[in-house]
This record gives structure tokens, sequence and C-alpha cells, in this order.
């Protein structure tokens, strides 16, 4: 009786470990940031703080949204070019159709939400493994966005022109980055749809134990593809981000996107194996590494050693989640 | 010339408190096959497991061609020309019939190179042995189960085996594949290689053994020669004498209850041939039989876990479609899966959201779910069931198997479901939760549910059920009143093959 006593009470100590991933990246935001305001004078401008806000954006819609997915122990590696597929269909509704501004937005999500369809269907319905049904859409995305642009650059509405509304969605005319408000909401949305409603509910059960979940009677199929479409949604939510932040959009880009997202989403505490994340850690981890991007460079780095470092966060990262599960045995 | 190629002695082994071996013996003769009966978990594959080197015996003895001899791994017991063929087969798919024969002993070519070639031909010998058509280098996925089965065979005698143990070999086979089997056990025989030959079908015991051991609850009870005993010889040694406790002694439900389930003419592929049964409102309906009797799958079916082939499913008088465990659940149907980790709880979730995972719906307040009201919910089917947990907020992995089970029946429960499949409920879970699930279920009964409960252990059979339908090779075999149940009788119907399969 002693020893299982003491049994659960280190399991106890273990959930809280397992809850505290955030934490820690939390910690490693913290310190990872002090670092750089230390090193380097220049970095402690308001200026650094908003190309740090916008280099999070887009990145942190696709990974709040690929963090459902990564719940119920998929993944979506389409995400990236999905995004861009979808700003280049708005800029050409827009831009070509003469479709009003506001409705080309809509649709981008509209796209989004389709891509995700196919992608659940593919994944839940006919059992493709992930990995390989996203690779897929991942390339036709890729290639529908050069399609549809007929491999020309995208160019949405400048700040000042008529249409220029859109742009102070992410950024004033005070130049107050209002993403990083807008992003906030975004994420306590989400993790209320994850944590509070049934629909994360399941995705949580279903990560757990797929085949346990459906013979409690619950519609897998359909809730596994609902994820797929929330990445979707995601995605096209990243896409107006990109648009107004970059405002042009060159076809063919896109691709590399996802990995950074998944890599925030797995700094973030999020299982690969599924049952396991949160959408907190998950911003959390897009920000340690758009401070890294935008770091790197001020103690005299070029940015490619952004992927390097940020390599070896995800490696430790993952690490640490699978010495956790371990040790659960 | 002595011709004891195996004698094992006085064996014992024991798993914490669990007695799987007491004093069991075996002795084997060169040129002899000899069965190993019991029910199951009577310890013969314990047995077997401890010869091979998986398990090391705590007691007793082992001597193997003259010499004692304790085996620590399988490579080792192998290399001294002990193989198993095992009922589940081991193969790899994708690689050829004499790469699979050769796995782990393959010929090089200078040191660094297989050489099939040389595999080939060695296959090729070992196959005209035995007068078999396999060819060496088909790929092993693209043959029948039966002649994957002689490749495990032709892969167990390539090791120079002297004592060849089969453990329920024809359980996936045609009735063509058996005989064949049948003639390559005789060649081996006739090469002086000893075989033990585990089954639970009795003819086939009387068709190509020469003896026959029984074993009951791990202990050796005899010995006997198979020209000279009865299937009823033999069924009243595996059943023992040994009183057991309480058995019901009359059924709780009168005859003209309401009916509740009824299932006509289920069939689902070779596993579920036909399957007809009542289940009456308050009614314990005990499933008795054999692993790989098809009970597990009857109980998918029902469930819609699986599709089946054919047969109609009514509930409470009204045909219902069940086209998955959604329709199954919605119907009010609950199932306890034998494998509880893999298909009844999530291990890593909290005792809470085990509970409502089935009833979520009930709990949904303008779209936020409402976890105090399934917290309040989780605690009280706590405090009904008597669950050992902390809290509310333990994760599953954390529990004990009885624990684990309760929280399932809570699950369904909670889903008020009143018809119940209880698959083998007890597996697995110590002594006291085991009377607190009995108790439960009589609880439950009592309250107007009705149970379905497969059991693989007769006393718990025989201790719960106010009927019993028993199966055998994916028939209904028999249906007893508890009355008129025992033992024997149930045990005559899970070995009643039909003739002609």
């Amino acid at each position: 009786m002693n020893t299982k006593i003491e049994k659960e009470h280190s399991s106890n100590l273990l959930l809280s470990i397992t809850k505290n991933q955030k934490f820690i990246a939390a910690v490693a935001l913290f310190i990872i940031y002090l670092f750089f305001f230390v090193s380097s004078t220049a970095f402690r401008s308001t200026d650094t703080l908003t190309s740090i806000f916008d280099a999070s954006y887009y990145i942190g819609f696709l990974a709040i949204g690929v963090t459902f997915v990564i719940i119920t122990g998929g993944i979506d590696l389409s995400i990236g070019t999905v995004m861009m597929c979808t700003a280049i269909i708005g800029g050409v509704l827009y831009t070509n159709l003469g479709l009003p501004l506001w409705l080309a937005l809509l649709s981008m999500i509209a796209v989004g939400a389709l891509f995700g369809l196919i992608n659940g269907v593919l994944v839940a319905r006919f059992k493709l493994p992930a990995f390989i049904a996203t690779l897929g859409t991942m390339m036709v995305a890729r290639g529908l966005g050069s399609i549809v642009s007929d491999v020309q650059s995208i160019t949405f509405p400048l700040r000042g022109s008529e249409d220029g509304w859109y742009k102070s969605i992410f950024r004033l005319e005070n130049n107050f980055p209002m993403g990083i408000v807008v992003l906030l909401i975004f994420t306590i949305l989400a993790a209320v749809i994850l944590n509070k409603t049934k629909i994360g509910r399941y995705i949580f059960a279903i990560g757990s134990n797929r085949e346990a979940t459906r013979l409690s009677g619950v519609n897998v199929n359909k809730w596994e593809t609902l994820a797929y479409v929330i990445s979707g949604i995601c995605a096209g939510v990243a896409g107006i981000a990109y648009a107004a932040t970059y405002t042009t959009i060159l076809p063919g880009e896109g691709a590399g996107f996802e990995l950074d997202a998944i890599a925030g989403v797995v700094i973030g505490g999020t299982s690969l194996s599924g049952g396991v994340g949160t959408i907190f850690g998950t911003i959390i981890g897009v920000f340690i590494m758009s401070v890294l991007k935008v770091g790197l460079p001020y103690i005299d780095l070029q940015p490619h050693y952004q992927l390097f470092i940020t390599g070896i966060v995800v490696i430790i990262a993952v690490y640490f989640d699978v010495r956790r599960r371990y040790k659960r045995g | 010339m002595n011709d004891v190629i195996l004698s094992m002695t006085n064996v014992s082994k024991a798993f914490g408190p669990v007695r799987a071996l007491k004093n069991a013996t075996l002795e084997l003769k060169k040129g002899e096959v000899h069965a190993l009966m019991g029910e199951n978990g009577a310890g013969k594959s314990t047995l077997m497991k401890v010869l091979t080197g998986i398990y090391t015996k705590d007691t007793g003895s082992i001597v193997y061609d003259g010499k004692e001899v304790e085996f620590t791994s399988p490579k080792e017991s192998q290399e001294a020309g002990i193989s198993i063929v095992h009922q589940e087969l081991n193969m790899m798919n994708h690689l050829t019939v004499a790469q699979n024969i050769f796995i782990g002993r393959e010929s090089m070519k200078m040191k660094f190179f297989t050489n099939d070639a040389e595999i080939n031909r060695k296959a090729k010998e070992y196959f005209k042995l035995l007068n078999l058509d396999v060819n060496p280098k088909e790929v092993v996925g693209n043959l029948t189960v039966g002649k994957q089965q002689m490749v495990e065979i032709i892969k167990a005698i390539s090791m120079n085996a002297k004592v060849v143990v089969f453990d329920e070999p024809t359980t996936a086979l045609t009735r063509r594949e058996t005989e064949e089997l049948f003639k390559i056990i005789e060649d081996l025989k006739n090469k002086d290689i000893a075989i033990v030959y585990i089954t639970h079908r009795m003819e086939e015991i009387f068709k190509i053994t020469d003896k026959v051991t029984v074993m009951r609850d791990g202990e050796y009870v005899g010995q006997l020669e198979t020209k000279k005993t009865t299937k009823y010889e033999i069924i009243s040694m595996m059943v023992g004498r040994v009183i057991y406790e309480d058995p019901k002694q009359e059924s709780n439900v009168s005859s003209d209850a309401e009916v509740v389930l009824s299932v006509k003419e289920l069939s689902a592929g070779r596993a579920v041939k036909g399957v007809s049964f009542e289940l009456r409102k308050g009614e314990i309906l005990g499933f008795a039989g054999l692993m790989g009797a098809g009970r597990t799958e009857v109980a998918r079916l029902i469930f819609g876990a699986d599709k089946k082939d054919s047969g109609e499913i009514y509930i409470k008088g009204k045909q219902t479609n069940i086209n998955g465990p959604k329709d199954a659940v919605e119907n009010g149907i609950g199932y306890l899966s034998e494998d509880r980790k893999q298909y009844g709880i999530l291990l890593d979730m909290d005792v809470s959201n085990n509970t409502i995972l089935p009833s979520l719906d009930n709990y949904i307040k303008n779209g936020l779910i409402e976890d105090k009201r399934i917290d309040d919910v989780s605690t009280r089917y706590i405090k009904d069931l008597n669950t050992k947990t902390p809290s509310t907020k333990q994760i599953l992995r954390n529990l004990s198997g009885g624990n684990q089970q309760k929280v399932v029946i809570a699950k369904w429960l909670a889903r008020d479901c009143d018809i119940l499949i209880f698959d083998e409920p007890t597996k697995g879970i110590d002594v006291g939760a085991k009377s607190d699930i009995y108790s439960l279920m009589n609880e439950l009964t009592k309250q107007g549910k009705s149970i379905i409960m497969i059991s693989s252990d007769m006393t718990e059979v025989l201790r719960m059920s106010d009927r019993i339908a028993v199966m055998c090779e994916g028939r209904k075999t028999g249906e007893l009143s508890i009355e008129d149940s025992t033992q024997e009788k149930i045990l005559h119907y899970a070995t009643l093959r039909k003739e002609g399969e």
C-alpha cells in the first residue's frame, strides 16, 4: 500500500512537470530575450520588438492550428504552402476579379478550410498516413498557387490606398503592433476551444487512444477531420496576416514555414505522439523562434544561424518529451 | 537404451503471489507425439516458456538429452535443439521463405555479402526431406497460412531440433492443411524427433498423439496413454474435483422476463458462424468457451466495433441497425473490452474524462463543457462503485487494474446503458477487486440491467451466470440453464467441433 501511495505521489510530480513544459519554455523565452537585451544595445529598441511580433503573426496562427492536429496524434505538413496558396487566391480574387477586399479575405479562410477538409478526409476517412497525405496537399497547394497566379507575384493594397484598412488589423497608423492583440485574442479563443469545448476534449481523447474513443461511441472520423479543418482555417488566417505584414506574395514561397510552426509547437511542449499539448505553450515556442530569428543578427550572427540553433532547440524539446514518456512507462 | 529425451520434474514458477506452475511434470520420449492438455490458464504455455528459456523456473529440474539444463533464452534452447512452432506465426512477411528460415543464421560470401543461393539450396533440401512443395524464393506474405506454418516447422527442424513444440497449430488451418500437418508430424516422429502437441481439440489428440499429459491450475494431474483413454477421462482430469466456491444454485430471472436483446444468425467470416441467442432483463448470460471460440468477436459485432456479414439484432423487440459503436451506445449497449488498456480506457486522461467520454453531450452548456458537473458525476460513481483513486483528476495509468475496470463500468453507467457486455471482466484483477466487480454485477442486474459476461474462467461463469451459452469455433454449440450446468458439460460443448469442418 505504501509503495502505491509513493507511486501516485511521484506520478503527480511527473504530471506537474508534464504540465510545466510550457513553464520551462516561458523561462527559456525570458532568458533568451534577456540574453539579447544584455548583449546588444541596438536590440533594445521598440522597432526590434515590432519585428519580433511581425515575425510571430503568421507562424503563430499556423502553429496554433497545427497544435490541434498534433494533439490528435497526426501532423499537417501542408499549412505553409496552403497559407501562401490562400494569400495568392485572395490576391487574385481582389486584383483580377475585383472582389471586395473583405470578401477576398474571407475566401482565403474558406480556401484554407477546404484544404483542411481534404486533409482530414484523407487521414480520418481513408486512413492515409497523415505525413504522406499532407505532404501531398503541401505540393498540391504550392502548385495551385503557381497555377492561379500564373507564376506572377501578387500585390495586396498598400497602406494609405483605398483598401489599405486591413493593414491596421496587424499594425495601426501610429505603428502600434495591433497584431499582438489580435494574436493574443486568437490564442485565448483557441485555448478555450481546445480545453472547454466538445471538439477539444475529443481531440485529446483521440490522441490518447483513438480506438478506445471510437469504442466509447464517439464519431472519431468526424472529430479528427475537424482538427484538420481547424488547421486549414488557421492557415487561411495566417495568409491574411502574411499579406498584411509583407504586402507582396511570391508564388512558390511558403515551403518550410510548416516546419517552423511545428517546431514552435514541439518547443511549447505538445507531444508529437498525441494526447498532450497546450496552445499557450505553442505561442511561447513560436516567440522563442522569432526572438532567435530577429535577435541573432544583433550579435553578428546571420539569420541562417537561426536554423542551426532552432534545430538544436527542437531536438532538446523532443528529447524532454521522449524522456517524460519513457519514465511514464 | 534410454529413449527419454526430456524430463521436466516438479517444476514451479511464481509471478509475485501467483503460482503459475506447481510441481509440473512432463516426460517426453524420442519419436513420441505427446499432447499437453488443460483448460485456459492451466499452465501449459508457462511450462513451455520455462522449457524454452523465456521464463526461468523457481524450483524443479529439467533433464534434456541426459543432462540437467537451464536455458536462459530462446536462442539457447534452440541451439540445444528445442524449437517451438507458435500459435501466432512470427514471420517477416516481406522476406522470402529461405530468408525467414535462416534469419540470424545467414550464409555469407566473403563475410559481408549474404548468400541467398546457398540458403535457397539448403531450404530446398529440408522441404524435400518432408516432401513439401514450397518454393524457397517465394515471399512469405504470398503463402497461405498453412504453407507459412510449414515454413515455421522447417525453420524449427532446420536447427537440428530434437524436440518440437506445437502450440495449437491447427487453429488457423483448413481441414486439408491440418491433414498435411499431421503427415508432417508423422514424418518428424519417424525421424525420432519428440513432439509436444498443445491443443484444445479432442479428436486431434486421438488421431495423432501417443501420450497425454493433463495439467490443471499449474499442476501435473496425470499422464495417460492415448490408446487406453477416452475423451471423458481427459475432460474429468482437466476439470478435477475441486469444489469451487459458491456456484449459483438457480437463475434469478424468470423465463418470461422481457427479452432486451435478441441476436439472430449473426455471422462474420470464419470467426462467427450463425450465432443466435436472447438476453433477458436483469439476466447475466455467461458466454463460455475456449480461447479463440469467437466470443469476443460476437461481442464486437453486436457492439458495431466490427462489421458483420449477416444476421439481425433486435433491441427490446425492435430490429436495430448497428453500423458502428456510436449506434450501439445510442441504443444503450456498453462494452467492456477484454483488453482494457487498448480498447477500454484513455490511460493518460483522468478519471472524470474517462467517465464521461460517451456522455459528454450531456455536460455542455452554451458550447462549453461544464467541468464542475463532470467532476460531480465522477465523484458520485467513485463513491457508488467504491473506486480507489485519490481524486477525479488522477490519470488512469496510475490506477490498479480493478479500479480502471470500475472506471470503465462507470463510463457506461453514466451513459445510461442497460445492456452491458463484460468481456473477461476480471482478467488481470486481484482477488479483492474481483469480488467487488461480482457484487457490482449482481447489483446492476437487480436494478434491471442485463449483462452478457464472456469469461474463460469456469468458476466465474458458474458463479455469476443465470444462463450459459457455450461456443466452439465460431458456433454456439450449447446453451445451459444454470441449474444443469457443470464444468464437464460446459467443457463438452466447448470442445464440440462440427464434423466435416
